[in-house]
């Protein structure tokens, strides 16, 4: 019998929406599940040695795949001695998993021969499961003395959250600079979307790093995903790949973006943006 | 203070990965290899703390066959003191690559490790907060700063959320995200020197160390294909298309 044990995250006492794409994949290896909910700021350190204290006896321990879960996940793992598989996309039975490899450009499927294993769940290949789970908020008091939480720079913003919404528009190098990028943010709001960026966008400074989409940023999997000025490297497929409706705009007719879209305009940007607001 | 930099050899991140017809793993003959895009990371932020003399001595290691002496090679024409090299045929869970690295950190007296978040080809993200555990070990994960100052570190983290500051107790782990640093290209005068340069090489089993087998893989497919999709001519074309999802 499976005994399955959730770490969910919680951002000043919010509920982060993750928590619900794990129920979902817990609800796959039986019902008996429990949620334990740990402040962002507490340091993995901490989290990791109260969770190992109480972990005895679970089957299946989960988190998501985000930076959350892939903060304290693994060091429950190497406290445990206990397997970790990250980014399930598929439960076959309670030992047997499916996960991406090489930037998603393989599957594999693996069976785990231990009693206990760590799961760290991608959100986007499990549906949110519309119960409000019962969460027990843990209160750690044990202070290993090892690391401490300084601050966090939050980038706030009232567009829907890039992980859930319903429509993305990311941009890439080819949108130049920062103050190009307001014309994404303005159809954004329009359409009530999420911005993402590639990396190279990033990088130069257009947006914040937590507008990454990628093998290493976030995995996204909207209804529709609008690429903009991205050339389309397997990195950055890896985070996108899985959305619905991809439409790619691209002055390149060559760019690899267009070979996963299914809308592709090859076009000067410049010229595009504009018309789309307008016309929205 | 020694740093000890864990580094991987992976399937170059420009190579098209593609997946053996039997399903039995991906296609690795006469295949560009590299040292792991992270891993370059790391080992350009312990040159750096070298350079401003907060390091001293710089140890490179593997674990993997003979083959991967030439990422140590590429390592020491970067700048490391030392490179090993743990030899082992298998392909290792990241339980085990944590014990054996538990041992090489204390063979090498490390104070700190800095290592690559993720391995390209796995992509499990594990290793590092695993050895961090097994040490009892501060970490600080998907790093985009670091500043040592005496015995604590101060850490920049990229997370979800935006960039999260956290303060460390030395001995610790980091593991690096992409904005750390842009690492160098080795000089060629530097790989020549490197040619000639020592490998200490240790075969995993010599070390009596445990290594968990409780993974098995059973196959290895190629992701599902998309399908074909369209060419469209103009924007008011890509709004009809879009009519319905918008
Ligand atoms: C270890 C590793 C991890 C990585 N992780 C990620 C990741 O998570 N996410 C990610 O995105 N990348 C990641 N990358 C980087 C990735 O390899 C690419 O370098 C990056 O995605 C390129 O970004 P881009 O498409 O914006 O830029 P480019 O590749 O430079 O493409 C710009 C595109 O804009 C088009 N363009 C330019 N001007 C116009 C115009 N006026 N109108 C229309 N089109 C125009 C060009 O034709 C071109 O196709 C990673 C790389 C490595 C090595």
């Amino acid at each position: 019998m499976s005994k399955i044990l959730i770490i969910a995250e919680h951002v000043n006492g919010q509920r982060q929406p993750a928590v619900y794409h794990c129920v979902m994949a817990a609800k796959q290896l039986g019902d008996d599940i429990k949620v334990l909910a740990v402040e962002a700021n507490v340091t993995a350190e901490n989290a990791a040695a109260y969770i190992a204290k109480l972990a005895n006896g679970y089957t299946h321990i989960l988190a998501p795949a985000n930076t959350f879960g892939k903060n304290i996940l693994p060091r429950l793992s190497g406290l445990l001695d206990a397997p970790m598989l990250s980014d399930i996309t598929e439960i076959h039975d309670a030992a047997t998993f499916s996960r991406p490899i090489y930037a998603g450009n393989a599957f594999t499927k693996v069976k785990i021969k231990s009693k206990q294993v760590l799961l760290t769940i991608r959100p986007t290949a499990f549906e949110a499961d519309k119960t409000e789970p019962e969460v027990e908020k843990i209160q750690i008091t044990e202070d290993l003395g090892l690391s401490k939480f300084v601050k966090l720079e939050a980038h706030t913003s009232d567009r829907p959250d890039l992980t859930t919404a319903d429509i993305v528009i990311s941009g890439g190098r080819g949108l130049q600079s920062k103050e190009n990028f307001a014309m994404l943010e303005r159809i954004a709001d329009k359409l009530n979307a999420a911005v993402g960026a590639s990396r190279a966008a990033v990088d130069a400074g257009f947006v914040p790093n937590d507008y990454q989409v990628g093998q290493t940023g976030k995995i996204v999997a909207p209804k529709l995903y609008i690429a903009v000025g991205i050339s389309g490297a397997i990195q950055h497929l890896a985070g996108m790949k899985d959305s619905k409706t991809i439409v790619a705009i691209n002055k390149d007719p060559d760019a690899p973006i267009f070979e996963i879209a299914d809308y592709s305009l090859v076009a000067d940007l410049f010229k595009v943006l504009p018309e789309l607001e307008e016309k929205l | 203070m020694n740093i000890l930099i864990p580094i991987k050899r992976v399937i170059d991140y420009k190579v098209p990965v593609r997946v053996k017809p039997d399903h039995s793993g991906v296609v690795t003959e006469n295949i560009k290899m590299s040292m792991n895009p992270f891993d370059e990371i790391a080992l350009e932020e312990a040159i750096r703390l070298k350079e401003k003399g907060i390091a001293s001595q710089l140890t490179a290691v593997t674990i993997g066959t003979q083959a991967c002496q030439d990422i140590l090679r590429h390592a020491y024409a970067l700048g490391v003191d030392q490179a090993m090299l743990l030899e082992t045929d298998k392909s290792l869970e990241p339980l085990a690559i944590g014990n054996i690295l538990k041992a090489i950190a204390d063979k090498t007296d490390a104070q700190l490790i800095i290592m690559g978040k993720q391995a390209i080809d796995d992509d499990n993200n594990q290793a590092g907060q695993i050895l961090a555990a097994k040490l009892g070990w501060a970490q600080a994960c998907f790093a985009s700063e670091v500043n040592i100052e005496g015995d604590s570190a101060t850490v920049v983290r990229e997370v979800d959320g935006g960039l999260e500051t956290l303060k460390l107790q030395l001995p610790a782990v980091i593991t690096t995200d992409l904005r750390l640093n842009e690492p160098r290209l080795a000089k060629l005068p530097d790989i020549m020197k490197a040619k000639s340069k020592t490998i200490e090489i240790i075969p995993v089993s010599d070390l009596g160390i445990d290594l968990p087998e409780q993974i098995e893989i059973l196959e290895t497919t190629p992701p599902k294909p998309r399908a074909k999709g369209q060419m469209v001519g103009s924007v008011d074309e890509l709004l009809e298309k879009l009519r319905d999802l918008m």
